[in-house]
């Protein structure tokens, strides 16, 4: 067992978890209210990896995640308010409401994205981790994917190149055991996923996903790996989900039974158990450090509900950094039958205008029960 | 039934046919597909031909060449149409060749089906319409079904067919109503579907655009007394041109609707073909209503704003009979 950090950093690694946790519980409640649409993963009983791995980094350094990132985004550091707007698909989002859940980035605090393509970022953070080298800095990017990344052709060959090239990333597999629907013995067929990459130079280590204080040790060494001695590491942190997929997943692939034995191991409990245990905090801080998280996460609601939708002649904001390049039809908008310059849809003429407003009034469409299959918010992901 | 159950009916229908059918694809057994068309299939034909695969698209699809160039039906399903970009070297450097490279030596009856479209938020890597890159690569076959008696039909004809063939479900349509006759003899690929006649203007309408545009007709008939012929192709690649060409020659204008990016699209492609056949009958020039040029954003307003809705449709059916909206 490890032994407790300082009393300040304790306290914050609870209040971090604590926030986690109480976010992703709201989420999940907006979502039923309709206000999040899409898919929305929550990380609810993998909030030890999150903020252990987070712990464990310097500002500088860059951390990249997969769909499942809210957390990863508000342990870094980024607003509360600013992760629900972009799950509310508003202006006031980390990304302008233009990614939503599973496209948070936030340059500021180095993280530098969810993304929505399993296996997606393996490649970027090499290329993140190259930059650093080539530039000659300390910085280590942290790269977090699940289990079920673990089988793309991406693994292989970010990890080959990473070793070859010697570059300063940690790669860490946040094994839940499960992809989607598929256990991992049904989908890996090393489930010791710790050695998965040792044949292309990568060592790993496995650590218990359910201890944060665990996962800061293994992660904080493989860091300094990667720092000092431009080894790239792989590190393993053995979890569990404790909701579905993503929302309202039916989890017919399991059994209640498991679930109830996981759950006793919860991350959040556990570690403020310990501080108690400890005399580090009492009972009623514990209670207090909740409160204040859900008082953060009811701010972060009202700020989304008040923060704008992004304005329809923003549509083409962003597509292409605009400098002093040549003009053309960077861009054209065949919505509407009248002749425009395309490239800045702000200087579209009247007819496209009004089209995209009549598009976007579809919005507030309510589904017509029969018509509409709304199987995609009972959690049948993609 | 719906469009999901047509599909299902279809899996299910080949597979007894024919031993050598089999499906292969991420969580399409035990969780029952994403979209959960392959419901039921793995308890009644068992995990020998109903296999859950791990997050490997290209080389799911490069598995599916492999087994059809060794003599099965594949059936390969991809969650998401964006997924299928992993995929795209087994699809184009593989699957479509090898006949042709081969000298016509080993056949691909391989079937990959998945969905595409937006409208359900899921933001900029899950929810495109991109049947312009498939129909783009000569050697495959490209089937866009917009009803559930075609996703039925055409399924079944696209395991039958000996070629590639990539099978383009929508999003939107899973849980769409329609007739479906049980056991019915697959459809012909090629044969395009005039869904409703018309004298004024030809309406050409892609996957769920199809119900797009026949919405729109019937806007344009009650609200502008237009009278518009709406066509659905239902597969682009072959594609049924002349049915298409034979409706311009009598409305003397055609409007092409599509979900997808407007550059290099499905619209352009058409456009080009109409023009080049059907110049002298032309009153209009033929007009694209498209997605919009961007990723497709997540915020409800943008997401909306971003594909075309019915109020596009009879707005460019208007402008080419020069009337305003
Ligand atoms: C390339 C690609 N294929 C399939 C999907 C659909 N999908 C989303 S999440 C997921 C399961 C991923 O499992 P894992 O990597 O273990 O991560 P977890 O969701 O458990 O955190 C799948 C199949 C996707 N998003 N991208």
């Amino acid at each position: 067992m490890h032994s407790l950090p300082e009393e300040a950093t304790s306290r914050e690694v609870l209040a971090k978890m604590s926030l986690i946790r109480r976010f992703e519980e709201r989420a999940g409640e907006m979502y039923a209210q309709a206000k999040v649409g899409g898919f929305l993963h929550l990380c609810i009983g993998e909030e030890a990896t999150v903020v252990g791995a987070t712990q464990a980094l310097r500002e500088t350094d860059y951390m990249m995640s997969t769909y499942r990132e809210h957390g990863q985004a508000l342990a870094r550091g980024t607003s509360p308010e600013a992760v629900m707007a972009e799950l509310f698909g508003k202006e006031g989002g980390c990304s302008r409401g233009r990614g939503g859940s599973m496209h948070l980035f936030d340059l500021e605090k180095r993280f530098l994205g969810g993304y929505g393509i399993v296996g997606g970022n393996l490649p970027l953070a090499a290329g993140v981790a190259f930059a650093s080298d080539y530039t000659g800095t300390e910085d280590v990017t942290v790269c977090m994917m699940g289990d079920g990344a673990t089988n793309q052709g991406t693994f292989g060959e970010s990890m080959n190149l990473a070793a070859l090239w010697s570059l300063p990333v940690v790669y860490m597999v946040i094994n839940n055991q499960f992809g989607m629907g598929t256990a991992i013995h049904r989908h890996s067929a090393i489930t010791d996923l710790s050695k998965k990459a040792e044949g292309m130079g990568v060592p790993g280590v496995k650590c218990d996903g359910m201890d944060v204080l665990d996962v800061h040790a293994c992660v904080t060494e493989a860091v300094r790996k990667a720092r000092e001695e431009r080894s790239p590491q792989l590190v393993e942190a053995v979890t569990y989900r404790f909701r579905g997929h993503s929302m309202a997943d039916p989890e017919e692939y399991r059994s209640k039974e498991e679930v109830a034995e996981w759950r006793k191991r919860d991350p959040v409990l556990a570690f403020a158990g310990r501080l108690v245990e400890e005399g580090v905090v009492t009972e009623d801080e514990v209670t207090k450090i909740d409160e204040e998280s859900i008082a953060r996460v009811d701010a972060a609601v009202e700020f989304a509900d008040e923060s704008p939708f992004p304005p329809l002649d923003s549509l083409y904001d962003d597509l292409y950094v605009m400098g002093g390049q040549v003009q053309g039809w960077y861009s054209v908008d065949e919505r509407s039958p009248e002749t425009h310059r395309g490239e800045d849809e702000r200087e579209a003429g009247k007819v496209a205008q009004d089209l995209a407003e009549a598009g976007a009034a579809h919005a507030s469409d309510e589904p017509a029960d029969e018509e509409q299959d709304l199987s995609y918010r009972r959690g049948e992901d993609g | 039934m719906r469009y999901r159950e047509a599909l299902g009916l279809a899996l299910r229908e080949e597979m007894e046919r024919d031993e050598n059918v089999f499906i292969m694809g991420e969580d399409v057994g035990v969780f029952q597909g994403a979209f959960k068309v392959t419901a039921g299939l793995l308890e009644e034909f068992g995990e020998k031909r109903v296999r859950d695969t791990p997050i490997s698209e290209n080389t799911i699809v490069g598995m599916g060449v492999g087994s059809a160039m060794a003599g099965l039906r594949p059936v390969v399903e991809i969650m998401t149409i964006n997924f299928a970009l992993l995929a795209m070297d087994q699809v184009v450097n593989h699957a479509a060749a090898i006949h042709y490279m081969f000298g016509g030596q080993v056949k691909v009856p391989l079937v990959v089906r998945m969905p595409q479209g937006g409208g359900h938020q899921l933001g900029p890597t899950h929810s495109h319409s991109l049947e312009a890159m498939f129909l783009h690569v000569p050697g495959l076959l490209v089937a866009v079904p917009s009803t559930a008696a075609d996703a039925h039909g055409l399924l079944k004809a696209a395991i039958r067919d000996d070629n590639p063939v990539i099978f383009i479900e929508h999003e939107a349509l899973y849980g769409r109503k329609g007739e479906v006759e049980e056991g019915a003899e697959p459809l012909r690929f090629g044969q395009a579907a005039v869904r409703r006649e018309g004298e004024d203007v030809t309406v050409v309408g892609i996957s769920r655009m199809a119900v797009t545009a026949g919405a729109a007709a019937e806007t344009l008939a009650s609200e502008h007394s237009i009278s518009a012929e709406v066509i659905d192709p239902r597969t682009l690649r072959p594609l049924d041109l002349d049915t298409i060409i034979e409706s311009v020659k009598k409305t003397n204008r055609a409007v092409i609707v599509e979900e997808g990016w407007p550059h290099g699209g499905v619209g352009a492609n058409l456009a080009a073909l109409i023009q080049e056949q059907a110049f002298d009958w032309l009153d209009a020039p033929v007009l694209r209503v498209t997605g919009a040029d961007v990723p497709m954003p997540y915020s409800k307003p943008l997401e909306q704003a971003a594909f075309p809705h019915e109020e596009h449709v009879v707005a460019a059916a208007l402008a080419s009979l020069g009337r305003d909206s």
